[in-house]
């Protein structure tokens, strides 16, 4: 078993607690895991990308190369369209449609449009779950939980490898107490909107 | 043994820790941030952390405890080490008692930093051992395995990890047990002394010591030596880790070969590395920063007159700059034994949208902005030249603040502002520098400043924290890694201190207040050196304020997207919105826009 995730989104997302909910579950399964991040400067808004992999077997590089995710989860619709070139063919896509909009594009004063985005994506991939991380963030009442949100998604997507029930005890473990009834509350509403959509 | 999921730099923080560390220093860099923190965490209470006010303060702290024989670590980034060379150079002549490990991050790239300066050659340069960690989990071995080489032989010794290493995780097997270590002694002695008789017997030590200690270094368990054949495939690092991927992709098509992974770069393994080479026809060497290996192989075949040839950078085969990636390894890789090269990525439909531009800006609300701004329109009619430093603030160098004409290192751009006012002396010269940053290395150019009678504007920009690497406390802050309050350094009471005559203090919020301070600072040069301190914490210490609203029908002039670069105004159907979950509620929309069409609301307030 080789499975290779990519998260890719905007710094502020938490992209990095995503890969780590989804490593946890992983090694807590007794499987090998690696993961890489970015921290520093991006995080100030730029691209960022995390890097997950599992496999029952060591795992050589942290960094996939190319053409060998098997899943892409989106955090933003050009974020993941930027990142495409990391799914492998027949790779599945689970992309939250809520645009961040980038300053450049302010200033340019030029329109980035999501839905074109999603469109793209959809010629490129045919299994793909579109997740409006908006609705789900406004039930909960914070903007935070879409991280998790998604990651629930792609779970029930059947695109982790893991189950929503690994899932959410490896968030158990990693949460301040305070965190945890709205993250799991968070993860549950991530997978019935990815079950709606199938 | 517990496992636990660990990022690299965790993982070189909880392996000082089983080693028994007692001082852990440093000053916050990416990639090398975490390591100190996780020691602090963790701490049983015998440990003294500190951030230190620069790398060269840090390391003298743990030079001072490793000669009283206790373990100590500093930690730092990679031009971090160029701020401390002087104590390193000097206290490699010294050694030490204890074992003292000198923790620098590099960053092949750079993702984020200066430069993609090597510490592996600094190792050669300052003649001290060099480990070379290729995963969180091998860091944490290594980094114990350190300790005993520094303290078995009495020098300091340099830990070089990389980026992908320092921010990679991995389940990490922690030992159960921490060494116990002896109490701290400081037996009085000349070798603590240095002076120039003493630094030539040490220097003819040194000499004899690297060659034992490469020899010992051969059979090290982190130095790899596999296969056979007469090629052979030399790696580093992350490097290790991409080389093997190519090699399990291009898999029953790999010719017989041999291949060598060195975890100790310096002193260079030069047993192990004969073995390898014996009945080689070529090598490559796949490694990321200065051909370092590549030199040492050339030089040692050179040497021995062996037949091979070393491939490498200077081949063209492995990229001179930048990171290396499994697809560039395997594209090496297959060149090297005239393999073909696998399909490369996936073809993807040719009419993808344009994807807009993404890099990092300055945050919604973030004081800087308003800083710059009150400067900016201050100064609209006056020749001006904005120095930049480094931290957060660099980030006002992109449109549409455009506001760092220069920026070079810590604490250059108090300096560098006065270089340029002694050839430029009708323009107004500004310097900014974040708080932490000004105790790190702006005083002293203050103080050059004052004496040298350059007047020059420094602005500070103090936001209560170290933003940029992860908010880190510092002097002004008055908390410490111990979890004591601490006296605050006022930074005012310093620049006065140092005779600056005038100093204000502002909130660079109060736009209009902000910019008359600027004007009194800038007329205030004809006497001296002036200082504004811009006081508002980073919106990461903050509490949120309002939110904020667009009056769609009052909306005209968009100065607010065009003068403000706000990641949380957005463009929509030709007027501003106003995204709230990125809003922080800084106000300076609304004190900008002309025609009164920006509201705050309360928090949360229906709409």
């Amino acid at each position: 078993m080789r499975s290779n995730l990519v998260i890719a989104g905007v710094g502020g997302q938490g992209t990095v607690l995503a890969a780590r909910l989804v490593a946890r579950a992983a090694m807590e399964a007794g499987l090998s895991v690696r993961t890489s991040e970015t921290i520093g400067m991006a995080q100030r808004g730029g691209s960022v990308v995390s890097h997950v992999r599992i496999a029952d077997a060591p795992i050589a590089s942290p960094l996939m190369p190319p053409g060998t995710a098997d899943t892409l989860l989106g955090f933003e619709p050009g974020e993941a369209v930027r990142c495409l070139p990391f799914l492998k063919p027949g790779g599945a896509i689970v992309v939250n449609s809520r645009t961040v909009a980038p300053v450049t594009a302010a200033l340019a004063q030029t329109e980035y449009s999501g839905p074109a985005m999603i469109d793209y994506l959809r010629k490129c991939c045919d299994r793909i779950v579109v997740i409006d991380g908006d609705a789900i963030c406004a039930d909960i009442g914070s903007p935070k939980v879409i991280n998790v949100a998604l990651i629930g998604a792609a779970a029930a997507a059947g695109a982790l490898g893991l189950t929503i029930e690994q899932i959410e005890n490896a968030l158990r473990k990693s949460l301040r107490p305070k965190l945890v009834d709205m993250n799991v509350k968070a993860l549950h509403a991530g997978a019935r909107a990815a079950g709606e959509k199938q | 043994m517990a496992t636990e999921f660990l990022m690299g730099n965790e993982a070189i923080g909880l392996g000082a820790l089983a080693a028994g560390v007692r001082v852990v220093t440093g000053y916050p860099g990416t990639p090398s941030s975490e390591i100190l923190p996780t020691v602090s965490q963790r701490n049983p209470g015998n440990i003294h952390v500190e951030w230190s006010v620069n790398e060269k303060v840090a390391l003298e702290v743990a030079a001072g405890a490793a000669m009283a024989g206790a373990r100590s670590m500093v930690t730092m980034k990679q031009v971090g080490l160029n701020v401390a060379a002087d104590p390193l150079m000097s206290l490699a002549y010294l050694g030490v008692k204890g074992g003292m490990v000198v923790v620098v991050a590099d960053d092949p790239g750079p993702i984020s930093s200066q430069t993609e300066q090597d510490t592996r050659t600094f190792g050669l340069f300052s003649k001290l051992p060099v480990f070379d960690p290729a995963s969180p989990e091998e860091a944490y071995e290594m980094v114990i395995d350190a300790f005993e080489l520094s303290e078995r032989h009495g020098t300091p010794v340099l830990f070089r990890p990389t980026t992908r290493v320092c921010h990679g995780n991995a389940p990490v097997a922690l030992r159960d047990t921490v060494r116990p270590a002896a109490p701290p002694r400081f037996v009085k002695d000349p070798r603590w002394v240095i002076f120039p008789r003493l630094s030539y017997e040490n220097h003819i030590k040194i000499e004899q010591r690297l060659p034992v200690i490469a020899e010992e270094l051969s059979g090290y368990r982190f130095n790899l030596l596999s296969g056979g054949g007469r090629l052979g495939i030399v790696t580093q690092g992350i490097s290790t880790g991409y080389v093997g991927e190519a090699l399990a992709i291009l898999g029953a098509a790999v010719p017989e070969h041999k291949l060598l992974r060195v975890a100790t770069p310096h002193p260079f393994p030069k047993r192990l590395a004969l073995d390898f080479l014996d009945g080689l026809e070529r090598v490559l060497v796949v490694e990321e920063l200065d051909p370092y290996l590549e030199r040492e192989l050339q030089r040692l075949a050179g040497e021995r007159r062996l037949p091979v040839t070393v491939l490498g950078k200077a081949s063209g085969h492995i990229q001179v700059a930048g990171e290396n990636t499994v697809a560039a390894a395997t594209q090496a890789i297959c060149g090297f034994f005239g393999l073909p090269a696998p399909a490369s990525a996936v073809a993807l439909p040719a009419d993808a949208p344009q994807l807009p531009a993404r890099p990092p800006v300055l945050c919604a609300g973030c004081s800087h902005r308003s800083s710059f701004i009150a400067v900016k329109r201050a100064m609209r009619k006056r020749r001006a030249i904005f120095s930049g430093d480094i931290g957060c603030y660099t980030l006002g160098n992109a449109d549409p603040l455009n506001m760092v004409d220069t920026c070079l290192c810590m604490g250059a751009g108090i300096t560098m502002a006065q270089g340029l006012r002694a050839v430029l002396p009708d323009t107004v010269h500004f310097a900014f520098i974040g708080d932490s940053t000004f105790f790190h290395s702006g005083i002293t150019g203050v103080i050059n400043a004052v004496y040298n009678r350059t007047p020059i504007v420094v602005v500070v920009l103090d936001n209560s924290t170290t933003a940029m690497t992860g908010l880190q406390p510092h002097p002004g802050t008055g908390d410490t890694m111990m979890g004591e309050i601490s006296q605050r350094v006022d930074i005012a009471t310093v620049l006065r201190g140092c005779g600056v005559q005038h100093v204000e203090k502002c909130d660079p919020l109060k736009l209009d207040d902000a910019m008359a301070a600027v004007t009194r600072a800038a007329e205030a040069t004809a006497n001296g050196v002036a200082a504004l301190i811009f006081e508002s914490p980073c919106i990461h210490v903050a509490p949120q304020g309002s939110e904020y609203v667009v009056d769609a029908e009052k909306c005209e002039c968009k100065e607010c997207i065009i003068k403000l670069g706000c990641p949380a105004i957005l463009s929509v159907e030709g007027k501003a919105w106003i995204d709230n979950s990125l809003c922080w509620g800084c106000d300076l929309c609304a004190e900008i826009c002309r025609f009164d069409a920006i509201q705050a609301l309360p928090r949360g307030a229906k709409r």
